[in-house]
């Protein structure tokens, strides 16, 4: 019989076109999803517990691979003679985009698994599950930024949402982080389901999923059934407004950030909200740039509201995790002015913005996730009082972080608001970037209210207690630092690569390559 | 009208005259039955003695573990199906590939038996 | 498939839509949600194979089997997420689960 399947295996009488795979393009999903599932294989064949911590060096380890097995990537992409080049018959584009969005997600990945260790450990829920779910979750985030496919975006984006509405719920003892979770599952299905009926009307409009066909289609047919495409740009809109947290999509983050596990909150703000960028940069630039006209002014509008919102409702806070949440919906906000911009200079500023912001706000909800108490308690402003005096590393560094976030000269928040703000007036929205200018100030009075309450002296000051900073997490506080600091100092070096990482949005011709419209060669 | 929309004309009148069948029934009966409510009346009837708590039981939660596993497991089919008609076509790689498909879907299966969740308890 | 038989189905898929957005926002019951964003789910499928046979392409039908996969995947966390709460305050009301607010 086997014998019979070989041969039948073997003739193949009807061949079909064999799939192209580059595998080399895909070797950094592919080693996300192998060490997920190698971990969860481990975790259930392995009789005793293994020792604390090894779940996390793993899932570190892991990261660190991905990041190398995308450099050779990067530097292909970057030879004038290859370039980038298309992969899994057009539907996975490597180009330097992908590739710098890669290593943002992959860098968020490595910071709430160092973050999580500690936290895991005091909450008594030490597992492979928070890790194998972040892993997934990142693999979905890579594949939506390399997506050349409304169904590739649509599987990564489901992958990396799946698996975030189960970190969000994940403390079981806890009742608001399953509020969080059933919240962040109810309005994350939803939007996705209108993100997946916005690709549906854009494939009825246009006759392909496929971006760089969709806009091959578009730029030669002049507004044909103009009406199904619009309407499916409107929805997808909502659907990347909704993983993005902008106005008025924005409504479940401040309860989700403020009842899920504060690591789990780090990979959402950092990494999720990348690869949500990343999908949105990519299907309006790539695919619907002739129809810049008609969304430019929508992402201006959305670009207001959420900076606004974000800004003027976290004033009002007293949880410092609804604090950041607001603070994070105003960073969508100025990140939707870099992509307003419609031009390379937007784009770069965007990807900068988002690489910057990364390391800022992993860092922020690692301080956090450090200073609460178990039971993942104690995040309002006044536990944050004393902190200087009992943790006075940690106090400075969060200091240091949140005028990063403010946009104080010196740290990468600066550059990364001058960037989008220079990038929104060359585009020739004056407006639009001194609106950000001015709820920049606004969201700066909520930082400087918490390292008030941090430094502040007085009567109010609770009495001394002992606040443990696990090694992972100081690590990860290092490492968010550093960047931070140290790209404040010289942007020059992320700035160029986000640069390099721009023009590649639309790919040249590359003959090594598999045609990026997913039309197989001739004979 | 087209022919589709008069296909379904068909459906459309044999549904009217099912209602307009049930309704005429129970309008005639209603009209012609005496009525005299009694509380009783009223009651759930169960084989002839009183009724115990309500109609609304709630199946126990564990059944729903076991049908969300088979809920994942089923759905999985829908992707070995097209590969299994042209699993000649598709040569060695597509065996292999399935086989990596199968061994992904066994490991998710590897760890609810690990955890427990398939033991009745 | 001619243009006709295409907006039948369309509007087919339209309505079921709209009944599931509004399943979504009316009801409170946390399991008639899930069934409602299955609704939705299962519309924009009727949607992309009546858009696939309009354009003769194999696209909207593979399309639709991913969808049909990355449902039950929803649904399966969904139900998880609500037993969850549901062992925790015996109600899948999702009125009741309002802890944080502000």
């Amino acid at each position: 019989m086997l014998a019979s399947l070989w041969q039948q295996l073997s003739d193949s009488p009807v061949p079909i076109d064999s799939v192209d795979l580059a595998w080399a393009g895909l070797a950094p999903v592919m080693i996300l999803i192998g060490g997920a599932l190698l971990i969860l294989a481990v975790d259930s064949l392995v009789p005793r517990r293994l020792r604390p911590g090894s779940y996390a060096l793993a899932t570190v380890l892991l990261a660190a691979g991905a990041m190398v097995a995308a450099v050779p990537l990067w530097q292909r992409v970057q030879d004038a003679e290859r370039g980038p080049f298309a992969t899994a018959a057009g539907a996975i584009m490597v180009d330097g985009f992908s590739v710098f969005a890669t290593f943002v997600i992959l860098s968020a990945v490595i910071l709430a698994a160092l973050s999580f260790d500690g936290w895991l450990r005091r909450e008594e829920m030490d597992g492979a599950e928070p890790y194998v779910l972040m892993l997934l979750s990142a693999s979905g985030g890579v594949m939506m930024a390399s997506a050349n496919d409304l169904i590739v975006m649509f599987l990564g984006l489901e992958i990396l949402s799946i698996a975030v509405y189960v970190l969000a719920a994940m403390h079981l003892r806890k009742i608001t982080s399953q509020e969080a979770g059933v919240k962040y599952f109810v309005l994350g299905a939803f939007s996705s389901a209108f993100f997946l009926y916005g690709i549906a009307l854009i494939y009825g409009g246009t006759g392909s999923t496929n971006l760089v066909r969709i806009a091959t289609y578009l730029s030669a047919t002049v507004l044909g059934d103009s009406g199904l495409v619009l309407a499916g740009l409107a929805l997808l809109l909502v659907g990347f407004g909704f993983k993005v947290a902008a106005a008025p999509f924005h409504f479940w983050a401040p309860d989700v950030y403020q009842g899920a596990p504060t690591p789990s909150v780090a990979w959402m703000a950092s990494g999720v909200k990348v690869a949500g960028f990343a999908g949105l940069l990519r299907v309006f630039y790539l695919a619907f740039s002739t129809y810049r006209l008609d969304w430019q002014p929508v992402i201006f509008v959305l670009a207001v509201l959420t900076m606004l919102v974000g800004s003027v409702l976290a004033v009002v806070q007293t949880d410092v995790k609804r604090m950041l949440a607001y603070s994070s919906i105003n960073h969508a906000g100025f990140i939707l002015v870099a992509v307003q911009a419609a031009t390379a200079a937007g784009v770069q500023a965007a990807l900068f913005y988002l690489a910057a912001y990364t390391f800022m706000v992993a860092g922020s909800f690692g301080v956090i996730a450090v200073v609460s108490r178990k039971g993942d308690i104690g995040t309002s402003l006044d536990d944050y009082r004393g902190l200087s005096r009992d943790r006075p590393v940690v106090a400075f560094a969060f200091a240091l972080l949140l005028l990063a976030q403010a946009g104080v000269p010196l740290t990468s928040g600066f550059f990364a608001k001058f960037y989008v703000i220079t990038a929104a007036i060359e585009a020739g929205s004056s407006t639009l970037a001194i609106i950000a200018m001015i709820t920049a100030v606004i969201s700066s009075y909520v930082y400087l209210r918490i390292i008030v309450a941090m430094y502040g002296a007085g009567d109010d000051v609770p009495a001394p207690r002992t606040i443990p900073l696990p090694a992972a997490a100081g690590l990860a506080l290092v490492i968010s630092l550093t960047v931070t600091m140290s790209v404040g100092v010289f942007p020059g070096t992320l700035a160029s690569l986000a640069e390099r990482a721009t023009p590649v949005l639309i790919p040249e011709s590359d003959p090594g390559a598999v045609d990026p419209s997913g039309v197989p060669p001739g004979p | 009208m087209s022919d589709f929309l008069r296909d379904y004309l068909t459906v459309g009148i044999f549904g009217l005259t099912g209602v307009a069948l049930v309704g005429l029934l129970l309008g005639l009966g209603s009209l012609l039955r005496p009525t005299r409510p009694q509380p009783q009346k009223y009651i759930n009837y169960e084989s002839g003695v009183d009724p115990v708590g309500t109609g609304w039981g709630q199946s126990n939660v564990r059944y729903y573990i076991f049908a969300l596993l088979f809920v994942m497991f089923d759905v999985e089919a829908v992707f070995i199906f097209p590969f299994a008609t042209r699993v000649d076509a598709y040569g060695w790689f597509g065996l292999i590939e399935m086989g990596i498909f199968i061994v992904v879907l066994a490991l998710g299966l590897l760890y609810a038996w690990k955890k427990k969740v398939l033991r009745w308890v | 498939m001619d243009d006709l038989l295409l907006n039948q189905f369309l509007l087919l898929g339209a309505v079921l839509f709209c009944i599931g957005v509004y399943g979504v926002l009316a009801r409170r019951n946390a399991v008639l949600v899930l069934m409602s964003i299955e609704l939705i789910l299962n519309a924009v499928n009727i949607n992309l194979i009546a858009f696939g046979a309009f354009w003769g392409s194999i696209t909207g039908s593979v399309f639709a089997l991913f969808v049909i996969a990355i449902a039950a995947a929803e649904v399966g966390v969904g139900l998880a997420i609500v037993l969850l709460i549901y062992r925790n305050r015996r109600s899948v009301d999702l009125d009741d689960v309002a802890e944080m607010k502000g």
